[in-house]
């Protein structure tokens, strides 16, 4: 097992701190690396695409799961798999995709690991249809803090504190995850156009349950009548019949393109007012106003952005801090309120996302609920963007909602304890289980989880 | 736990009377920090700053420090870091000295001396050492402009801090890569309690100020900071100037 002292930091490049990396290859040498581990404690990392300080721990270890990324079995007539956990969704991608399975649960990036995906429970454009990831875990074996591995099912209280406990109630070492058949590697996509919030909110109220897959790319730097005015991508995977006859030959190839990496140094006022408004003003106007049946590749609707490796670079090296948030379905009021907040201060961000979710899911810290969800990133150098962002908590608490843990890096703990209304479940069974704080990380010190 | 923005959780002040300490501390209660000590000679100034700084609902905890005694800094430092992390680390603490009177009275200059530089070299050398190891953490130094070059109505004071200033910079490229961030704040003269009376020179600056600029110095996790911002041209050709013209001019 090697080890070194590296400095990390999350997606986003902010708040680094270092600690000493461990890369285990076998499960024996993560317990040891669990056990050995001082008074700071340990935590798993994965692939690094938390964007805040999830998987960092300062002066403690870190624990580099991607090297134990064996597909373990594969069960090609029901779509079981058992893999370890530092395997990527990438991977499985590759590997189950010409047998005829995709991953039931897909985020905008395919680079996290099942590990990560489980210890955010992550969620994707399906969440409506088929909840987070961690429902399409069949089990998983979880390393704790005594050095013993466990067989964590669904529906007892250490599974549910597992999904979404952001690897604090231990190290997820395996798990058994079902995937979802589909005929080709294609998507099949309707694109349309939304005046405004208000058209936006109607037309996924209206129509959300006939896709499953749905996601809207709003322009947050539209103001006035055109406020929050979207482009809507819903889609299917495509069935064989609609193919054509050249692509039929191979309904199944898994080809992600690749783009040039970004460059390591880019000024961080790349990202500015100017060039945002001017992407999103094109963005907007590119997108038909209806469009049906267009075929796209799955790495094309789900993951445009890992076609550009190190795409967090372009916003220099001072980093970005996203945000995202969910209020409830009545509490829509707060969400126009919130994005008219976000419009008048002109926030530069060019990717954001509003989506509908579907029920809530089992874990304790899980970030779904059923309501609307806005997911933005903005450069970390925007004057006063500190304050800005604690007033959106503040709404975003006095109506019922929640951010997003895997993307916080910056939340007040008192906030947090009004969000997660089962923080102190969550509190009191690692208090049982981890009595001397074997698992810790930075976000875990910041938000005294 | 700093947050993306480098507001730190924690703050331990070093000379917990500091005008600049406490306004700084004022304004990073306002964003993150809950905890705050104050280390400074035990008096009733110390604990009226720490009431103060409570009453912005901050818990805040005083302990017994002395710059001038350098073998006490382990025990006395060391005992913060056991009670939980220190996200941040000012060092605060300084004497201006009686530039007419040290010129006089070696033994006085030598109080000058110890006070800003040996003091502060145990001092940041502890800390710098717990900060490493909890593997995240600002050091935050307060030198000033005076160290940048000597001049003949402070050099007391000016080489105390030069000597400062540069074991912060080497300090700093010692911890790089540790998780350990250094940041040397100079600012230029300062209205307070310690500078009552004198003159003031140009480009004076408030307390307030230069707590505001630490603020942002964190959030771009700056290693140099000048305040005003101005200081850092004005300086930087004053370095240049010719030794007997110098000598000459009125500052």
């Amino acid at each position: 097992m090697s080890v070194d002292t590296v400095s990390l930091t999350g997606w986003g490049r902010t708040a680094p701190t270092t600690a000493l990396r461990f890369r285990p290859r076998t499960y024996e040498e993560a317990a040891v690396a669990v056990r050995g581990c001082g008074p700071r404690g340990s935590i798993a990392r994965g692939l690094g695409r938390a964007y805040g300080d999830a998987a960092q721990n300062a002066g403690g270890s870190v624990l580099d799961m991607t090297a134990l990324n064996r597909i373990r079995t594969i069960d090609a007539a029901t779509g079981l798999v058992v893999c370890d956990a530092g395997v990527s969704l990438h991977r499985l991608m590759e590997v189950l995709l010409p047998l005829g399975w995709f991953v039931p649960v897909t985020p905008g990036t395919r680079y996290v690991t099942v590990g990560g995906a489980i210890g955010a429970d992550i969620h994707g454009r399906n969440h409506h249809i088929s909840g987070s990831f961690s429902r399409h875990v069949q089990d998983m074996e979880l390393l704790t803090a005594d050095g013993g591995i466990r067989t964590v099912r669904p529906g007892t209280a250490l599974f549910d504190a597992t999904a979404g406990g952001m690897g604090l109630t231990g190290v997820i070492l395996s798990a058994t995850l079902r995937f979802q058949p589909v005929a080709t590697s294609l998507m099949s996509v309707t694109t349309e156009r939304a005046v405004d919030l208000d058209d936006l909110m109607a037309r996924l109220t209206a129509s959300d349950h006939r896709y499953h897959y749905s996601a809207a790319w709003i322009d947050l730097l539209a103001r006035g009548r055109a406020t929050g005015r979207s482009v809507l991508t819903r889609g299917e995977h495509a069935p064989l019949h609609v193919l054509p006859a050249r692509a039929r030959r191979t309904p199944l190839a898994f080809r992600p393109g690749q783009l040039p990496v970004a460059p390591a140094l880019v000024p961080h006022g790349l990202l500015g007012r100017t060039s945002v408004a001017l992407f999103n003003e094109l963005w907007y106007r590119r997108a038909p106003t209806y469009r049906i049946g267009e075929l796209q590749k799955l790495s094309t609707f789900f993951h445009p952005l890992d076609g550009v490796p190190h795409w967090n670079r372009v916003y220099g090296r001072r980093g970005f801090v996203p945000y995202q948030f969910v209020v409830g379905f009545g509490q829509e009021e707060a969400l126009r309120r919130i994005v008219r907040r976000i419009s008048r201060r002109r926030c530069p961000s060019f990717l954001a996302v509003l989506k509908r979710f579907g029920n809530g899911d089992p874990g304790w810290l899980s970030f779904p609920m059923p309501g609307w969800t806005l997911a933005l990133d903005l450069p970390a150098t925007l004057p006063d963007l500190a304050r800005f962002l604690d007033e959106l908590d503040e709404e975003v608490a006095t109506a019922g909602g929640r951010v997003y843990l895997a993307k916080d890096s910056r939340l007040r703990p008192e906030t947090l304890a009004a969000m997660y209304p089962r923080l102190p479940e969550f509190r009191a069974l690692r208090a049982e289980l981890d009595p001397d704080g074997a698992f810790r990380s930075d976000l875990s010190r910041r938000l005294g989880l | 736990m700093k947050d993306a923005f480098g507001a730190p959780q924690s703050l331990l002040v070093l000379g917990g009377t500091s005008a600049i300490g406490l306004a700084t501390a004022r304004r990073l209660i306002a964003r993150r920090t809950r905890t705050v000590w104050l280390a400074g000679r035990p008096s009733p100034a110390l604990e009226s700053a720490a009431a103060e700084l409570r009453e912005l609902g901050a818990y805040v905890r005083t302990v017994a420090f002395d710059a001038l005694d350098s073998e006490s800094h382990e025990t006395a430092l060391g005992k913060i870091f056991t009670e939980g992390d220190i996200d941040m680390v000012l060092l605060a603490f300084g004497i201006l000295g009686d530039q007419g009177r040290d010129e006089e009275e070696p033994l006085s200059a030598v109080r000058v001396a110890q006070t800003n530089y040996t003091g502060a070299v145990s001092a940041g050398l502890v800390c710098a050492g717990a900060l490493q190891a909890q593997g995240h953490g600002s050091l935050v130094v307060l030198s000033s402009v005076a160290g940048e070059r000597a001049r003949r109505a402070n050099f007391i004071y000016g080489s105390s801090k030069a000597g400062l200033d540069a074991f912060a910079q080497g300090l700093g490229d010692a911890l790089h890569g540790t998780g350990v961030h250094v940041m040397v704040v100079r600012p230029g003269f300062v209205r307070s309690k310690m500078t009552a009376g004198m003159p003031e020179a140009p480009l004076a600056t408030t307390p307030d100020a230069v707590a505001e600029a630490i603020v942002t110095g964190l959030r771009r996790h700056s290693e140099t900071v000048w305040v005003p911002g101005a200081l850092r041209v004005v300086m930087s050709a004053l370095r240049h100037v010719p030794r007997p013209l110098f000598r000459r001019l009125p500052v």
